[in-house]
């Protein structure tokens, strides 16, 4: 029979009306996957009892795709095709991913879609679809986890993601076949998990530090909805520094050279991760490091020297932590919640440090790695409808501020950040000249007062406003966001009534034809492009000879057609020309036969002719 | 006759519970509705009727209503892992049919 889930009191489902929810976690790294049963939050592991799914995606030459472990044990022998840190690529345009990834080894293939696409042996790939494989994997292990189709899911995002990395990441759910219940800011879910959303509120301190990303953010829960202050980080912080700390040390204490093999390095840095893991709960870690010639260099490393190792890589986490804390105009013993994510902060020196800068013990009880999926799980939770709907719902806000750009290129906000979706706001504007009849919209998302410092969202203009002195029109634009974060603009000249409006899709996110034609079959799509290229193909052969033919008709067309002949000529000229615009590549190609015919004698008159010139006057002799 | 937990599902019941952070036990019924007559519910149990039944295997209060105590009587709820999916099972001698998932019955 059927394995049964213990449920809340009078919230038994009927069977078959199980409504399964998982929360996801699509991290840098490394990304889990979580969901509720029997009142209980847990991430879900494979078959093999990991929890972590690695977020590398390997492209193989026969189309399939791997994900996870085994594809990142190939980054090393495949990194063109195995595509890891997809995170920071989304919702990227190409210019910013030559700004932040300079250093990502893959080949990047400007398309017209603003989307960049990494060139892999299995085609072209966007960020997009290589985080929905990702997402197919944990989709994949959470609905044989739990037997059954997932109602629903909620992914987390760094606080700091724009809507244009929002919508990625809505895009590359939906590419897994996934209904995404809501995003949820990653340290609104750790603070979830914690169960400080059911708290009376205050200033809440998220100190994430992963494997190779730092981010810090301070939250402020008010009526049940998180609002983010302020958020701060480095992108290239982390755990993966600690290791190289105790490489490095352990390299001058054994006299191992800076410039050793690939391999020792390699072997150096697994060492370091392992007694830095020891040292995690233990006073001091054995070393035994086999060096390049054969021989063992041992060693002790202990906490304390572990701790200053590290000490430089913590300081600066502080700094980090002060100045966001700065930004968020709270001062540090107005915090009254710390929450430690983040597979790092299970160093004790971390954990202590971060304790004596705000004066309180943070919270570490749940697995740092696991804190951010289990929240996200446990909102996935009530949104699917498995929880008395009182129980908790927090509300979206708008990450970023939403505005419209004014004379002299600034930026006036319509919907400050952090405002509570759905929401509509409205402001009047007014003509900046005497008989000023249109007035361009262009569509802004920072916080930054210039418009070159902030993203652009979409122009349109509004046109028919009666022509009045500067001053007097009044045009009122409304800001509206629905409640799954979708913006709308409208602009209405009140006196007239004249109105323009535009829906707000970031420019960098898919369109929805471009997501349903990456869904469609695969095969289907494959002869599309065969015949697009054939087609091609053709029409270049087409203008080959209809290029040749105008040159040499230019050339000594009267000297050798007569006038009906050249009339002939060019009237399957032009046919060729109709044929190749409108035409399928099997008329291209009889457009081409049936005008070669005509020219023939043309052709031979030419051949003929510009033979007997070249051997004019010479001997047979000559030629051979 | 009794209802019984198995030990296995005795230890994750409470394991439940005490994650929870409330509740007296475990409550189980059936009611009618499914592809195959009769559905099981299980659920944490806050209260006690006054009708209700309760009897306590391996430390753990179950609790069951004397409408459903009829189609469960002799029932042992285990706990079992089948593949990646665990969760609880009713061995219920009642039973004479199940629906192709078991998730309902018919006695």
């Amino acid at each position: 029979m059927a394995l049964l889930q213990i449920s809340e009191p009078g919230q038994s489902t009927a069977p078959h009306q199980h409504r399964l929810a998982a929360g996801i976690d699509l991290g840098t790294t490394n990304s889990l996957v979580a969901s509720v049963r029997s009142g209980e939050a847990a991430t879900l592991p494979d078959e093999q009892g990991r929890h972590l799914l690695p977020s590398v995606v390997r492209y193989l030459e026969d189309g399939n795709v791997v994900v996870g472990h085994e594809a990142r044990a190939a980054e090393a022998e495949d990194p063109l095709n195995t595509i890891s840190s997809v995170k920071r690529l989304m919702g990227r345009g190409i210019a910013d991913v030559v700004h932040t990834g300079a250093r990502l080894p893959y080949e990047f293939i400007d398309v017209d879609s603003a989307v960049p696409k990494i060139h892999t042996v299995a085609g072209d790939v966007s960020a997009i679809e290589v985080s929905a494989e990702i997402l197919k994997a944990l989709r994949q292990r959470a609905e044989r986890t739990l037997g059954g189709e997932l109602e629903g899911v909620v992914i987390t995002v760094p606080a700091y993601f724009d809507d244009a990395q929002r919508q990625a990441t809505r895009d590359a759910a939906r590419l897994a076949g996934l209904k995404v219940l809501r995003l949820l800011n990653e340290p609104t879910a750790a603070a979830v998990a914690y169960g400080l959303d059911r708290s009376d509120g205050g200033v809440i301190a998220v100190y994430d530090l992963g494997g190779g990303t730092f981010d810090v953010s301070i939250l402020r829960l008010n009526r049940g909805v998180f609002e983010v202050l302020a958020t701060g980080g480095d992108t290239a912080l982390g755990g993966d520094d600690m290791d190289r700390a105790i490489a490095e040390w352990i390299m001058r204490q054994a006299g191992i050279a800076d410039d050793s093999g690939h391999h020792q390095m390699r072997r150096l840095m697994r060492d370091a991760r392992a007694a830095k893991e020891t040292l995690t709960s233990q006073d001091s870690a054995s070393l035994d490091i086999e060096l390049e010639d054969g021989s063992h260099w041992q060693g002790e490393l202990t906490r304390e020297q572990f701790d200053e190792l590290i000490e430089p890589l913590i300081r600066k986490t502080v700094s980090t932590t002060r100045r966001t804390l700065r930004d968020a105009g709270v001062d540090v013993d107005e915090v009254n919640e710390v929450v430690m994510v983040g597979g790092s902060t299970r160093v004790p020196r971390v954990r202590e440090a971060i304790g004596d800068f705000f004066g309180r013990v943070p919270h570490t009880e749940i697995d740092p790695d696991k804190v951010v999926a289990i929240g996200a799980a446990l909102q996935a939770d009530v949104l699917v409808g498995n929880k008395p709907e009182d129980e908790m719902l927090l509300l979206d806000v708008i990450p970023l501020s939403l505005g419209i750009e004014t004379m002299g290129g600034l930026v006036e906000k319509i919907i400050p950040r952090n405002t509570t979706i759905p929401v509509a706001r409205a402001q009047d504007f007014t003509t900046y000249k005497d008989g000023q009849t249109a007035m361009s919209i262009h569509v802004l998302q920072g916080e930054r007062e210039m418009v070159d410092d902030c993203r652009s969202l979409g122009r349109f203009t509004l046109r028919g406003i009666p022509p009045m002195v500067a001053g007097a029109a009044r045009i009122r634009v409304t800001f509206q966001v629905d409640a799954d974060g979708l913006l709308s603009v409208t602009a209405e000249e009140q006196t007239s009534g004249v109105q323009a409006s535009i829906e707000i899709k970031p420019s960098y996110g898919l369109t929805d034809t471009e997501i349903e034609s990456m869904l469609r079959d695969s095969m289907e799509h494959a002869r599309e492009d065969m015949e697009a290229r054939r087609l091609a193909e053709q029409r270049v052969e087409a203008d080959r000879v209809l290029e040749a033919l105008t040159a040499a008709l230019a050339e000594d067309g009267d000297r050798f057609l007569s006038v009906d002949e050249r009339d002939d000529i060019e009237s399957e000229m032009d046919r060729l020309a109709d044929l190749r615009a409108n035409g399928t590549v099997e008329q291209i190609k009889e457009g081409i036969r049936s005008l070669e015919k005509v020219c023939a004698g043309y052709v031979e008159r030419r051949m003929n002719t510009s033979i007997r010139d070249a051997m004019s006057g010479r001997n047979v002799e000559e030629f051979e | 006759m009794a209802i019984t937990l198995t030990e296995a599902a005795a230890r994750r019941v409470q394991q439940y519970l005490d994650n929870r952070g409330k509740g007296i036990g475990l409550r189980l019924g059936v009611r009618s509705s499914g592809c195959s007559g009769m559905a099981y519910v299980i659920e944490f149990a806050d209260d006690i009727e006054e009708s209700d039944q309760v009897f306590e295997s391996h430390g753990v209060k179950i609790i069951v209503d004397p409408k459903s105590m009829v189609y469960l009587d002799g029932t042992e709820v285990d706990f079992a892992r089948e593949g990646l999916n665990e969760g609880f099972k009713f061995n219920n001698p009642n039973v004479r049919d199940e629906c192709g998932c078991g998730e309902s019955f018919t006695v």
